[in-house]
């Protein structure tokens, strides 16, 4: 399998002090990191695929520490994450799927072992298509105040042979979480879940 | 801070390759955008001078902020530009009035210098709506290879009473330019064109 072969990177931050509410003793910091690489099996059907899943392991890694380094650099500061993909509409929705576990395990690996299952979303687009990466809290999936989503997309990608990677942190609560449910503070911390 | 600031999000991009050839060094953008309050949404007001000095504010908050994304010094900035979306309660003459009279200054101070005049765009729109950001050489407009744009977008804004403000800064030009004209190496830097 050959190495990705990366034709752009995006990192972006996005710093929340308010929503029309009280601003947050700390604002709300939630950063993408977005890799455009060649789909290697775009324009045919393959069968076997997920060789290329341990291909992307560097590259996810590498995303993963740049995320940590936009959001300050200490990883005990992330509190969310997400992740996603966009496929070229020459590619498949299958091969968005391959970013599943080199995507999810770097980032539980920069974080330190993170417990909860790495939210995502995936679909098949043109240049300019925006994705709604989903965000949960890393150690519990439950916490409903970290329940959140990132937009995120670029103008000139994918193109038709590529695919679009993103991972998403957060360091926090959506800015104005009032609705109940499980807390950050009641996370018992054994199942990912709770 | 005469501006209220409900957001601020940065996005750098950087080029490896196009067309499948290497772009050596990468190229990189980046932007840096606030949401702020509108303090004239929704009537019609004849003296614009408090959005002038938001925009004296924004100049600099937005160039720094920029520059930091891009990890460089301020003077080895190459290229720039500025635009403005107005919520839906909003002017488009408020977009001016933050964008012209005062926000140049502070960016040329945190790039060094700037003799050229700082490409703009403006629109009004609602959340998510699209601004690209014109990008040309910060001491010589005629600099053909860093004739560009930017395109950014936060989905969640402007809002009806808001307006996005933002700031490109790149390192570079476009990622393989050969169409010719003035290039960097031929800047006399006098007049802000050649």
């Amino acid at each position: 399998m050959p190495e990705p072969q990366l034709r752009k990177r995006v990192i972006i931050v996005e710093e929340i002090f308010h929503e029309g509410g009280p601003a947050a003793a700390a604002p709300l910091k939630r950063a993408a990191a977005l890799a455009v690489i060649h789909n290697p099996f775009a324009g045919k059907y393959v069968l076997e695929i997920a060789g290329f899943m341990e291909d992307l392991t560097p590259l996810g890694l590498e995303m993963a520490k740049a995320l940590v380094a936009a959001l300050g650099g200490d990883p005990k500061a992330i509190e969310g994450y997400g992740k996603g993909a966009i496929v070229g509409q020459a590619g498949e929705l299958e091969h968005g799927a391959l970013w599943h576990v080199p995507g999810g395990y770097a980032m539980r690996e920069i974080l330190g072992n993170a417990k909860a299952i790495v939210a995502s979303t995936k679909k098949v687009g043109g240049p300019g298509t925006r994705l709604d990466v989903p965000i949960t809290h890393i150690n519990a999936s439950y916490v409903r105040s970290h329940f959140d989503a990132m937009e995120v997309g670029i103008a000139d990608a994918p193109k038709a042979d590529e695919i679009l990677l993103a991972l998403v942190m957060t360091t926090g609560p959506r800015v104005h979480a009032r609705v109940g449910g499980l807390k950050a503070s009641e996370i018992k911390g054994q199942d990912g879940l709770r | 801070m005469k501006s209220k600031i409900r957001k601020i999000v940065t996005f750098v991009e950087e080029t490896r390759t196009e067309m499948g050839k290497p772009v050596n060094p990468p190229t990189r953008r980046a932007a840096a955008a606030a949401v702020i309050e509108n303090p004239f949404a929704g009537r019609y007001v004849e003296d614009l001078a408090e959005l002038m000095e938001i925009g004296e504010e924004l100049g600099a908050l937005l160039a720094e902020r920029a520059v930091a994304a891009l990890g460089i010094p301020g003077p080895s900035a190459e290229s720039y530009g500025k635009a403005a979306a107005v919520g839906e309660n909003g002017e488009l003459e408020h977009a001016a009035a933050i964008l012209h009279p005062k926000l140049g200054t502070p960016v040329r101070k945190a790039l060094g210098k700037g003799a050229a005049l700082i490409p703009s765009s403006k629109k009004r729109g609602g959340p998510g709506v699209a601004l690209d950001i014109p990008l040309g050489h910060k001491d010589a407009a005629f600099v053909r290879s860093h004739f560009d744009g930017m395109e950014i977008r936060v989905n969640d804004a402007p809002r009806a009473n808001e307006i996005l403000v933002a700031v490109a800064v790149t390192d570079s030009g476009r990622p393989l330019p050969r169409v010719g004209g003035l290039t960097k190496d031929q800047i006399k830097g006098e007049d802000g064109l050649r």
